[in-house]
């Protein structure tokens, strides 16, 4: 990918994470990583977000939270799994409210591990995350043309 | 009087990085009542200690909240080796205290931002986060860690600073202090944050100490409560530590007292880094928690009073571990002040009292 077909807008949802990869989220786009020199800006608004960040797994309470904010989005949409506990549930996979990864509760494209996840981790899932956006875009594109 | 209506707030709302829900009834555009709901961000990790033992559970009792990381690990460190009698080396304590007062500016200056953020001023959020990341490459340079640090265990501290690291740390203090200045200066006098915050959310002392507030919460309302005074570890060699208290009750006073505790932290870590002794950073423990021992402990973390309680049962795991974390005590105060203020003002209130919910939650 030689430039950024899109400069994509992220939503940010704390799934049950200990607040270490949500600072790390916002970290990275506040200057010192300054994600928003690449146009990737924090929306409230699911509607408006091609990128949907998780961060920690999934319980029995938020996991209604997760698939509606995830739904509410509007395809191509491309899930981030940000942090070791949205991946597989981490260090708290044997609790007993933990039912795991993000991907449990909704299709997960881009894994982003680490305790906490390190910004630069997060700004290449990121820029992973675009790529898939254009592949997402591209098939959905094919579909309507072939209907 | 119009009819009462009710408007869900959270759990993804953008004021608020963390799921927490309010049902806010209102009349018009007053809130009558507020009623929180919990249990998002539950995980149920004190029922750990069953599976990992005393020494693997300080890095699940870090990750209770990734602001508050070192200040958990710190008081679960303290309170099994007063369960265990153990004797932690006064460098090791003045480390730990060093350690926790950055991660107290940096909670707050994290905290500074969200505030600005919540009434609008974008770019103060930029500018605190921007001097924040300086207190991370701290963080990073002594510990290998951004936010997750791992450097206490049980009977001291896995890494030492020499001295040339701690005057470097003095030095990006006053680098900091320099700039917070002229932020505080705006965050104090500006006159639209003023009329945002000022008699906005006030909390008497009486009703503080009624329900049970603590942190910078209730200092904010006039109450003379800190656990840094009891003076454990590093904290009782201080010269001199007097809480910064406020006696307006309102969300000016809890910006201005969280303002200055910035510039009291800067101060305690030059102080303890001029004072530090020379000795070894740790020592072994050995065997196990006896059975039916018990401990507690409580601790000063940027929101406020954490207790924390073990009972051990003879083997390497605990019987219980407990802690009752400072949001978990304040949200009964938020919902108090949210009675009867402005629709707009509750991003202000809430904010004000900064909540945990991770903390909270566990």
């Amino acid at each position: 990918m030689g430039y950024a077909s899109k400069s994509p807008w992220v939503i940010h949802y704390d799934g049950s994470s200990c607040n270490g990869c949500d600072i790390e989220v916002l970290a990275t786009l506040c200057p010192g990583f300054d994600g928003e020199r690449f146009g990737v800006i924090n929306t409230g608004n699911p509607k408006h977000a091609d990128i949907f960040l998780v961060t920690g797994s999934v319980n029995e309470q938020n996991i209604s939270v997760v698939r509606e904010i995830y739904d509410q989005m509007i395809e191509p949409k491309v899930v981030v799994a940000c942090g070791i506990c949205a991946c597989t549930g981490g260090i708290f996979k044997d609790c007993y409210n933990v039912i795991g990864g993000v991907d449990q509760a909704i299709p997960v494209d881009v894994y982003a591990p680490g305790c906490a996840v390190r910004p630069e981790t997060l700004i290449d899932a990121i820029v992973k995350g675009v790529a898939v956006l254009d592949e997402k875009a591209a098939s959905l594109k094919a579909t309507e043309k072939a209907r | 009087m119009g009819k009462a209506t009710v408007i869900p707030f959270g759990p993804q709302h953008p004021v608020l990085p963390e799921p927490l829900h309010l049902d806010l009834v209102v009349e018009d555009e007053t809130v009558v009542d507020c009623i929180p709901q919990i249990g998002f961000v539950h995980r149920g990790l004190e029922k750990l200690v069953e599976t990992r033992d005393y020494n693997q559970f300080i890095y699940v009792a870090e990750r209770i909240c990734g602001i508050c990381a070192m200040g958990h690990s710190l008081g679960y460190a303290e309170t099994v080796e007063s369960l265990m009698n153990v004797e932690v080396p006064k460098r090791a304590q003045y480390l730990r205290v060093i350690w926790h007062e950055l991660s107290r500016i940096h909670s707050h200056l994290l905290w500074l931002g969200l505030a600005a953020d919540a009434f609008g001023f974008e770019s103060m959020f930029m500018h605190c986060w921007r001097l924040r990341e300086r207190v991370l490459d701290i963080f990073e340079k002594t510990t290998g860690g951004r936010v997750i640090l791992s450097v206490v265990s049980v009977g001291g501290v896995v890494r030492d600073m020499d001295s040339a690291t701690l005057q470097w740390i003095c030095e990006v203090l006053d680098g900091i202090k320099d700039e917070y200045s002229k932020i505080m200066k705006t965050l104090l006098t500006d006159y639209s944050i003023k009329n945002r915050t000022v008699g906005v959310g006030f909390i008497s002392k009486e009703e503080a100490v009624n329900l049970s507030i603590v942190g910078p919460f209730a200092r904010a309302s006039n109450v003379n409560y800190d656990a840094r005074l009891f003076g454990r570890g590093a904290y009782g060699d201080l010269s001199d530590f007097q809480p910064i208290l406020d006696a307006q009750g309102d969300c000016y006073a809890r910006v201005k007292v969280r303002c200055l505790e910035v510039l009291q932290s800067i101060d305690i870590i030059k102080e303890l880094s001029a004072k530090i002794p020379e000795g070894d950073i740790a020592v072994k423990v050995k065997g196990n928690p006896e059975a039916g021992a018990q401990a507690s402990n409580v601790l000063e973390q940027p929101r406020g009073e954490c207790y924390y309680y073990a009972r051990g049962n003879g083997s390497k795991y605990l019987e219980r571990m407990r802690m009752r974390t400072p949001t978990s005590q304040n949200l009964a105060g938020m919902t108090v002040a949210l009675k009867g203020c402005d629709l707009a003002d509750v991003n202000m209130i809430i904010l004000t009292i900064d909540p945990c919910i991770s903390c909270t939650e566990r």
